[in-house]
């Protein structure tokens, strides 16, 4: 088509694709390039190509597999982590029992020994306030007695210790 | 057309496509280095350039180099597993090997003052015999006479089946005819229209914008002609290849 219409129209300049003398030459060298070309690319060029992508295709294989591998993992350590929670929750919620209930114990027998002891002290206290007020009532006696005695010897009376005695204790239950 | 009206503007749209000798000017012998040697060195470069030296570190995350490499041979490896079948693949080197060097020498061809070694019958025709030749005699190998039966179309009503039979015969001897010519002519034709251009370009003065653009364009254009014909010579190498080793399909 283009070929035969340029080859005819350019007769002045000639077709060099038409020029078989040179055929040998072309031909000849295009069969080296072929074979060089082939050697290169049989021996060198696409085993090596081959191995790239199937290197790269085995990696991105691995690394899923690895991958699911490692969320699998992460999946289960979650899991052990919420178990391990939960029995840390429980365990701990035992102990916190535990405890509670040791310390009302404790607390129950505290109180109890608290209010032993205070029983027996305001027992003996009042013991001792007893004594007291009866070893005060005594003295007052005592006194009511020397004075009286004191202040009827100062008024020139004799005193007769049974009498005067009397005559206070009258006065004092009086 | 465009050489009648350029021969007064002196335009050699062929000039371009002549075989040099690289030193001196002698005659032209089979093994004289030509400027076809030259070029199909540097396609030869190129591809252990593009191939070989970006993929040298062989890294699993690809720097650009061996991302085009990568992207080249899961182009080719993919077009011949689906079309060329499972069989195929074995043929995977000698499929690259074509498309690379097409390829190549088509791009290679559309560097200003380059030459085009692919725009030469005489380097298609050589591809495609060997493609050609190697479908028959594999073919032929693996399925001895039953290779021929691929021209007996045996969905045919059985009185046609002569008819499609002597069709058949002449299509599979006319496949490598159309398998270079549309290479080298593609090519061929396109390098001769920018020739023709530029000539104008070179006479035409200020107007010579209008020939500049249509350079850019049909260089454009060109630059998906070379990447389309080296896919187009590369899948119908796969075709021919399925009749030679794929499963009886017609």
């Amino acid at each position: 088509m283009a070929t035969e219409a340029h080859g005819e129209a350019g007769a002045a300049v000639g077709m060099p694709q038409l020029d078989f003398s040179t055929w040998p030459n072309q031909i000849f060298w295009l069969l080296v390039t072929l074979v060089v070309i082939y050697l290169v690319l049989s021996k060198i060029a696409l085993p090596r190509i081959g191995a790239v992508l199937a290197d790269r295709k085995s990696t991105i294989t691995n690394d899923l597999a690895a991958a699911e591998e490692l969320k699998q993992k992460a999946v289960e350590a979650e899991k052990a982590y919420n178990d391990a929670l939960a029995n840390a929750r429980t365990e701990a919620a035992k102990i916190i029992a535990a405890a509670k209930a040791e310390i009302q114990k404790d607390l129950d027998a505290a109180t109890a020994k608290a209010d032993a002891e205070i029983a027996a002290k305001t027992a003996e206290s009042e013991k001792s306030i007893a004594a007291i007020r009866d070893g005060a009532a005594a003295a007052v006696a005592e006194v009511a007695r020397d004075t009286a005695a004191e202040l009827v010897t100062a008024l020139g009376g004799a005193a007769d210790a049974k009498s005067v005695s009397a005559a206070v204790t009258a006065r004092l239950k009086g | 057309m465009a050489t009648e009206e350029g021969s007064g503007l002196q335009i050699h749209p062929m000039d371009q496509f002549v075989v040099k000798p690289l030193f001196g000017d002698g005659p032209i012998q089979w093994y004289t280095p030509t400027n076809v040697t030259l070029w199909m060195g540097i396609a030869v470069l190129a591809v252990i350039a593009l191939l070989v030296l970006s993929t040298r570190r062989r890294a699993i995350v690809p720097s650009r180099g061996q991302s085009v490499a990568e992207l080249f041979y899961g182009f080719v490896h993919k077009m011949v597993e689906d079309v060329a079948g499972h069989e195929g693949v074995k043929f995977f080197p000698y499929v690259m090997t074509l498309f690379m060097f097409v390829f190549l020498s088509n791009m290679l061809g559309l560097i200003p003052m380059s030459f085009t070694t692919t725009s030469h019958i005489a380097v298609t025709v050589v591809l495609a015999m060997l493609v050609f030749l190697t479908v028959t005699l594999v073919g032929l190998y693996r399925k001895g006479l039953g290779f021929l039966a691929m021209f007996w179309v045996t969905s045919a009503p059985l009185a046609l089946r002569p008819v499609l039979a002597v069709i058949e015969v002449v299509s599979y001897f006319v496949r490598p005819v159309s398998h270079s010519v549309r290479l080298g002519g593609n090519l061929l034709a396109g390098h001769a229209v920018i020739k023709v251009f530029a000539g104008f370009a070179g006479a035409m003065g200020l107007a010579s914008v209008v020939p500049i653009a249509a350079i850019v364009a049909m260089y454009g254009l060109e630059v998906l002609v070379a990447a389309v014909q080296a896919y187009v010579f590369t899948i119908l190498t796969c075709v021919y290849l399925r009749d030679a080793v794929g499963e009886a399909h017609h």
